[in-house]
């Protein structure tokens, strides 16, 4: 193992990156050459999301000071102060930020983490991720060693029910579960794939998870391998990824250097496989049938279900599919058991759930924190307020499954059975929050562009009737919509749910029947009074033609 | 990117190699594909063909692949390539003048190249970007915090 004297990790979330963390990375690199000290420091590119008010950032352990912003000429100052004659660059120092979060660690580092509850992202953006060791240092590999040490593959199974964990990819299934249906099928040859296809607009969270942090879904992974008694996995990253790709190779590789993957891990018996296959740009491969069948090099059509993946998956054997954020969850659950898991969040949904925050508020970004939040607490707390102090009209959560949440719902804590009951979903974690300035018919139609680009064609109701609705919606925005349109509207939204093959068919419907439920007045004003009381819609009389 | 004549002469020896790399198995092809995309800038029919039978899979079925594939283009596309993020983060977040204004500068509609082979303007799925939306790329450049009148002086870096 190489040690260095000190590690420097520069952010690169997208906001950072567009502000020139690049550069300031570069730099920092040239400079460091300059005084010879490129044996001594490790420069690294990390998912340091925690501080979006002060990127690009910098930090420099050990000291674990935090620099921010930093742009490409404050950098050969902070290495000649800090790395040359190991100084605090007290001017670029970023301002410390009050903490207010439960976990003990957070506190220990004041100024270096918002106040949230990281358990997925515990890791991220404190550790080099291209290096092992940083991993294991951290904890990592703990639970896997515990896993094959003293556990039977029954009593992992048991602890991941016993946690509570539901699947975080937007469906919010019970994974112990889905990893019991698994493990009970017999079968020579069973696969666990992980889902990283992560598509749905406005989110990113798994991107920086893999970025941040790759070692945590090969432990995972390993684990679930364990559990279920399948010796090969997949990881489908989108195409569109291309450094998480890569930091998973890395990582993967690392991992079977140290015997981590391969075959008899540890002397256990227990042998493992793991892949990375990069996708192709196609948000329908989310959807776990069609990643399956892009696996194995063909279209991503979704196949029908049942058969389920858990009995006939990857080349018909028995497969387990989880999403990153899911599977980011295992190591910690087992570590520190089920009881602290379930400490966090809703007695229905423990733990916690990363956010997205975009739109319309004065601070986008990522966050984690316990289940059971409520849309006004995100607002406020993380999205320091609306932008403008335009007031708050609706949120959006994400893709094919999420729903429009109408400001009646602000007050309603984020789990899954609290949003199920009251009619809407959660998603992947999406929180796209607009203002009374968003005309719903305008949005509406961007999200039915969506489907209808996404859309793979292989059944009638999606193809056809996600056009059919963009038509009908644009007409509507254009002053031509009819009173018919609406009841067109709505035969198309439930032919939607009710005949399409797959999840993205299923809830292409779902922002026509949010608009109609929740926000009918304001199209009704368009159909009737040819008036777009948010004034975004043209009404210029001509229609889009849409093919 | 290579010219249109560059491209003819190289389009064998770039298979065989993603072939090589990836080794000549059905479930690589979307790989094999990948590399063949990047390296000539979009897959020409003759390395469909040759993809086809060396991997001894159908034509069509090749064919069909790279087809339904967003990040696979089987046209040839401009010297530089725009691609605008139309999804909901970003429209909210102003996208929709930026949008206008790309085509208007381009003089082009989604999907088209312009007549001197320098642009190609497409729209990509959600890049993960989206809390510095509106976003696009121009090749490899990633640009985010759009305003419409960033619009022409962005295009005009470009040779």
């Amino acid at each position: 193992m190489k040690t260095y004297r000190s590690m420097v990790l520069v952010s690169n979330d997208p906001q950072s990156m567009v502000q020139g963390a690049q550069k300031v990375f570069e730099t920092l690199q040239a400079e460091v050459k300059k005084y010879n000290l490129e044996d001594e420091i490790s420069i690294t590119m990390a998912s340091d999301i925690g501080r979006m008010d002060i990127s690009p950032v910098v930090v420099i352990y050990p000291e674990a000071i935090v620099y921010g912003p930093i742009n490409k000429e404050d950098v050969p100052y902070l290495v000649e102060e800090h790395l040359y004659k190991g100084r605090i660059a007290a001017n670029l120092q970023a301002p410390k930020k009050a903490l207010s979060g439960p976990i003990a660690w957070l506190t220990a580092r004041e100024g270096s983490l918002p106040a949230e509850q990281r358990i997925v992202l515990e890791r991220a953006g404190l550790i080099d991720p291209e290096s092992i060791d940083d991993y294991i240092i951290h904890d990592g590999y703990q639970a896997l060693g515990k896993v094959l040490s003293d556990l039977k593959p029954e009593e992992v199974v048991a602890i991941l029910k016993d946690s509570g964990l539901r699947g975080r990819g937007g469906a919010g299934f019970p994974t112990g579960m889905k990893w019991s249906f698994v493990a009970g099928t017999e079968n020579d040859k069973k696969y666990v794939v992980c889902n990283a296809d992560e598509s749905e607009p406005g989110t990113f969270k798994d991107r920086l998870i893999i970025e941040g942090d790759p070692h945590a879904i090969i432990e995972a992974m390993i684990i679930a391998s364990y559990a279920v008694g399948a010796d090969e996995g997949y990881i489908y990253v989108r195409g569109e990824y291309e450094l998480a790709q890569a930091r998973l190779r890395t990582a993967i590789q690392q991992a079977k250097e140290y015997g981590m993957l391969g075959e008899n891990i540890f002397g256990s018996g227990h042998s493992f496989e793991l892949h990375v296959h990069a996708g192709a740009g196609a948000y329908i491969c989310g959807e776990e049938t069609a990643l399956l069948e892009s696996i194995e090099g063909k279209r991503g059509e979704p196949r029908p279900r049942p058969p389920y993946p858990t009995t006939n998956g990857l080349w018909d054997k028995p497969t387990l599919i989880n999403n990153v954020e899911t599977l980011a969850n295992i190591p910690p659950i087992i570590r520190h058991g089920a009881a602290w898991f379930k400490s966090f969040g809703t007695p229905s949904s423990p733990g916690t759930k990363v956010y997205t925050i975009l739109g319309n508020v004065n601070q986008t970004g990522l966050i984690e924190v316990a289940m059971g939040i409520t849309l006004r607490e995100v607002i406020s707390i993380y999205g320091k307020g609306m932008k403008d102090s335009i007031s708050f009209k609706l949120a959006q959560t994400g893709g094919s499954s999420g729903s429009i949440i109408p400001a009646s719902l602000q007050d309603t804590p984020m789990d899954y059975d609290s949003y199920s009951r009251a009619g809407v979903s959660l998603g992947s974690g999406a929180l796209l929050i607009c203002n009374e300035q968003t005309c719903v018919v305008d949005l509406a139609k961007v999200l039915l562009q969506f489907f209808r680009f996404e859309s793979c064609g292989k059944c009638n109701p999606c193809r056809i009737g996600n056009i059919r609705a963009l038509q009908t919606l644009d007409r509507i925005s254009q002053g031509l919509g009819t009173e018919q349109d609406i009841a067109t509207l709505q035969s198309i939204s439930k032919n939607l749910f009710e005949m399409s093959n797959c999840g993205l068919g299923q809830t292409a419907g779902t922002p026509i029947r949010d608009i109609l439920t929740h926000f009918r007045a304001e199209v009704d004003a368009h159909i009737k009074l040819k008036v777009c009381p948010a004034g975004v819609c043209e009404m210029s009389g001509q229609p889009i033609l849409y093919q | 990117m290579a010219s249109q004549t560059e491209i003819a002469d190289n389009i064998t020896e770039i298979v065989q190699s993603a072939l090589e790399y990836y080794g000549k198995k059905e479930e690589e092809l979307i790989p094999i594909l990948a590399k063949v995309n990047r390296d000539l800038g979009f897959l020409p029919q003759e390395a469909l063909e040759e993809i086809s039978g060396e991997l001894k899979i159908p034509k069509s079925k090749v064919k069909s692949v790279a087809s339904f594939y967003h990040m696979f283009s089987t046209k040839p596309l401009g010297r530089h390539v725009i691609k605008f993020c139309e999804n909901a983060p970003c429209h909210v977040a102003g996208g929709r003048e930026v949008w206008n204004a790309l085509q208007q500068a381009t003089n082009l509609k989604v999907g088209e190249t312009s007549a001197d082979g320098k642009w190609s303007l497409l729209t990509t799925s959600c890049l993960g970007l989206c809390a510095v939306g509106p976003v696009m790329i121009i090749d490899e450049d990633v640009f985010g915090n759009l305003t419409a009148d960033m619009i022409p002086d962005i295009l005009s870096r470009y040779e």
